[in-house]
């Protein structure tokens, strides 16, 4: 048993060192963690930060990022931003949307809330064409496509907290990231300084700044009230079932609590004979 | 499943079809009046805890191969729809994804049991070499199983373990391409991976079958490594058995719950949320958590060929584990060497796992050798030595002597 002990002392001492060393080399620092009302077991989307957030991506990120994988419907289904259906109707109908009439010749037409969110170029070569080569990601899963490396011993802890949000943290981390270079770092040409991209050199220069997107709400117009909002948006375009999932299991916790705790008592019965 | 059945059914009608098929015999012997010891512990309820994910799997598995569509350009948005549009599409899709992650944490607590109670050792060779076989065939179904999605792990992932069969002199570069149906991973690598991971889960209930079949032979073992000798020493599978298993088969899906329920991606890597990009190369391509022992193993070795020759050795020596252990003691319970050994061994294991998800340079290296040694070094020396050297304690006389002392 002492030769296990040591060893696992051994393991422990070798991993944070190592975990250490890996973030000093890539100079990438850790994305501050960021309050999420999603976050933990009753967590829920806030409504107002989601519409916020909305705008922020309708008027400054969908100039250049598809979204290819929500619709218009999305909008008024439970669990998101809380458009009524009528509202979520004339969000679409101020798109434009390429289609064929019933002759066959290409027309375009109103939105309609079946229809996904536009992409804003015609594809792919397009968009890459029109921004210096690469085509900006599409935001549909973003908020669960990026992440930090948590090291040990946080992604053990990770399963207990339930943290599940170092991809929006990221985001928020990235999006207020934009500094100059510090002297001597040669930036290439069309490049931007960003402190938490790794390699710190990202072809999308900085989207945000204070005042840029109008509330109604009185919530702060500033950088950092715009990143926070907008990845909320993006957390819920990338998990549109959040509420719903955590909801439901909540329910299946007690149950399955109350299962095994009958189970227990039933086992202790059965066996008394035995033991 | 072995030897004539007593079961007599009550009602006619039962009776008729009895003596037809006597499928009510097969299934009162096998899973009612089955003798199990009476000194199990909760390790041996994760068999019946494997053939409950198995069957999770295979019935999640047939609701989501009915939205999923095997196309490179389809595939990620049609597992993206499932997620969205099809009515609780997200629950089965996490239900199926996490499960296969519990799937193997239950088959790695099984097989280490195994070790750690000399389950192997005869009469239960052939049962013990039936599981070394469907634990290949869950590791083949979960990988085809990853690359479904087709994110930029699957797809990179592929890319990797296809790659593996390059290594082999001569032919290797043809077999590659036979495989992937073409010069590059594309369409028809997608359709024949979907493919076999449909076929591999009946595959594997066609070898569970056999497992359990193999089980009922020979009895199981038990903590203490002895065979029963009398009535006294067992106990009828149900309700002893039966409700042991429910209860702690209701205790691991409270754990399944809350992968599913409050961190179904934390299993899951990002980039996997990425559709596949050809072009784009992940800064890190790192396999499912239940497969980065053997990465570590395959990038110790600086040869590429020695490397997956050395991985697949890692696995196949499992099999020759009844010869390899020549101690005649099951049970570490009274193998006091054995027992040390075994946990520096589970602790190599869960290193080598740890070295798998880090990047193959520095230090990494130098430990994935010599773990790797080390684990090699388990099964070829430690274990035929022990056998011979190591001085055992008294081995109780029967199994109730075990539980209840020798007063009983």
């Amino acid at each position: 048993m002492t030769t296990q002990r040591i060893l696992i002392a051994l393991t422990l001492a070798a991993s944070i060192g190592a975990a250490g060393a890996a973030r000093a080399a890539e100079g990438t620092p850790t994305p501050p963690a960021q309050k999420w009302t999603f976050s933990g077991p009753f967590g829920k989307f806030d409504q107002g930060q989601l519409q916020r957030g909305f705008k922020i991506y309708k008027e400054v990120c969908a100039s250049c990022h598809a979204m290819n994988l929500v619709s218009f419907r999305n909008l008024a289904e439970p669990g998101g931003p809380g458009f009524s259906v009528a509202q979520a109707a004339a969000v679409a109908a101020e798109y434009k949307i390429k289609d064929l009439d019933d002759k066959g010749e290409a027309i375009e037409r109103n939105g309609r809330p079946a229809d996904r969110f536009p992409s804003p170029f015609a594809n792919d070569l397009a968009a890459a064409a029109a921004n210096g080569g690469v085509t900006p990601p599409d935001l549909s899963t973003m908020a669960k496509a990026r992440t930090y490396e948590r090291g040990f011993p946080w992604f053990v802890f990770d399963i207990f907290t339930q943290f599940q949000e170092q991809g929006p943290d990221y985001i928020v981390a990235l999006l207020t990231g934009y500094k100059e270079p510090p002297k001597g770092f040669a930036l290439p040409a069309g490049g931007n300084y960003n402190e938490y991209f790794p390699g710190h050199v990202i072809a999308m220069p900085n989207p945000l700044s204070d005042g840029q997107v109008t509330f109604d709400d009185g919530a702060p117009q500033t950088v950092a009230q715009y990143a926070k909002d907008v990845t909320a948006f993006m957390m819920w375009a990338a998990e549109p079932h959040l509420v719903a999932r955590k909801r439901l299991g909540f329910q299946v916790m007690i149950f399955l609590v109350v299962l095994s705790g009958l189970l227990y008592f039933t086992k202790k019965k059965v066996w008394s004979a035995v033991h | 499943m072995s030897g004539n059945s007593t079961y007599q059914p009550q009602s006619k009608v039962l009776q008729w079809f009895e003596k037809r098929l006597p499928i009510g015999g097969l299934i009162h012997s096998s899973f009612v009046a089955y003798p199990t010891p009476r000194n199990l512990n909760y390790w041996w309820t994760f068999g019946g805890i494997l053939s409950f994910m198995l069957g999770v799997q295979i019935i999640t598995g047939i609701v989501l191969a009915m939205h999923y569509t095997p196309h490179v350009d389809l595939a990620f948005k049609s597992v993206e729809t499932i997620m969205r549009d099809v009515n609780y599409g997200w629950l089965l899709r996490y239900l199926h994804s996490n499960g296969a992650s519990m799937f193997f944490i239950a088959v790695y607590i099984h097989m280490f049991r195994g070790m750690y109670y000399g389950s192997y050792k005869e009469p239960r060779e052939v049962l013990w070499i039936l599981g070394v076989i469907i634990y290949l065939l869950m590791m083949a179904t979960g990988f085809l199983g990853y690359t479904l999605p087709w994110g930029q792990m699957s797809f990179w992932g592929a890319t990797v373990i296809t790659n593996f069969f390059s290594a082999i002199p001569g032919v290797g570069e043809a077999v590659v391409t036979w495989l992937w149906g073409g010069f590059a991973i594309g369409n028809p690598t997608l359709n024949r991976f979907y493919s076999l991971h449909y076929l591999l889960p009946f595959v594997i209930a066609g070898v569970v079958i056999l497992h359990v079949w193999a089980l009922h032979v020979s009895g199981q073992n038990n903590p203490a490594g002895i065979e029963p000798k009398s009535d006294r020493d067992t106990v009828p599978f149900t309700p002893y058995a039966t409700v042991k298993d429910g209860f702690f088969m209701a205790v691991f899906c409270i754990m399944f719950a809350w992968f599913i329920f409050y961190a179904p991606n934390y299993l899951g890597h990002a980039d996997n949320y990425i559709p596949a990009n050809p072009a784009v190369t992940p800064a890190h391509i790192v396999p499912e958590w239940y497969y980065l022992p053997f990465y570590a193993i395959l990038r110790a070795i600086p040869d590429k060929l020695l490397g997956v020759v050395a991985m697949f050795a890692s696995i196949l020596i499992l099999a020759f584990l009844p010869w390899l252990d020549t101690s005649r003691v099951k049970s570490a319970r009274y193998r006091p060497l054995f027992k040390q050994f075994f946990w520096l061994f589970f602790a190599v294991c869960i290193g080598l796992g740890w070295l798998g998800a880090k990047p193959a340079e520095g230090i990494y290296v130098v430990l994935s050798r010599i773990l790797t040694f080390y684990y090699f070094a388990h099964f070829i020396i430690v274990l035929p030595l022990l056998g011979i050297f190591e001085k055992t304690k008294p081995l109780p006389n029967s199994i109730s002597e075990s539980v209840l002392g020798s007063k009983a």
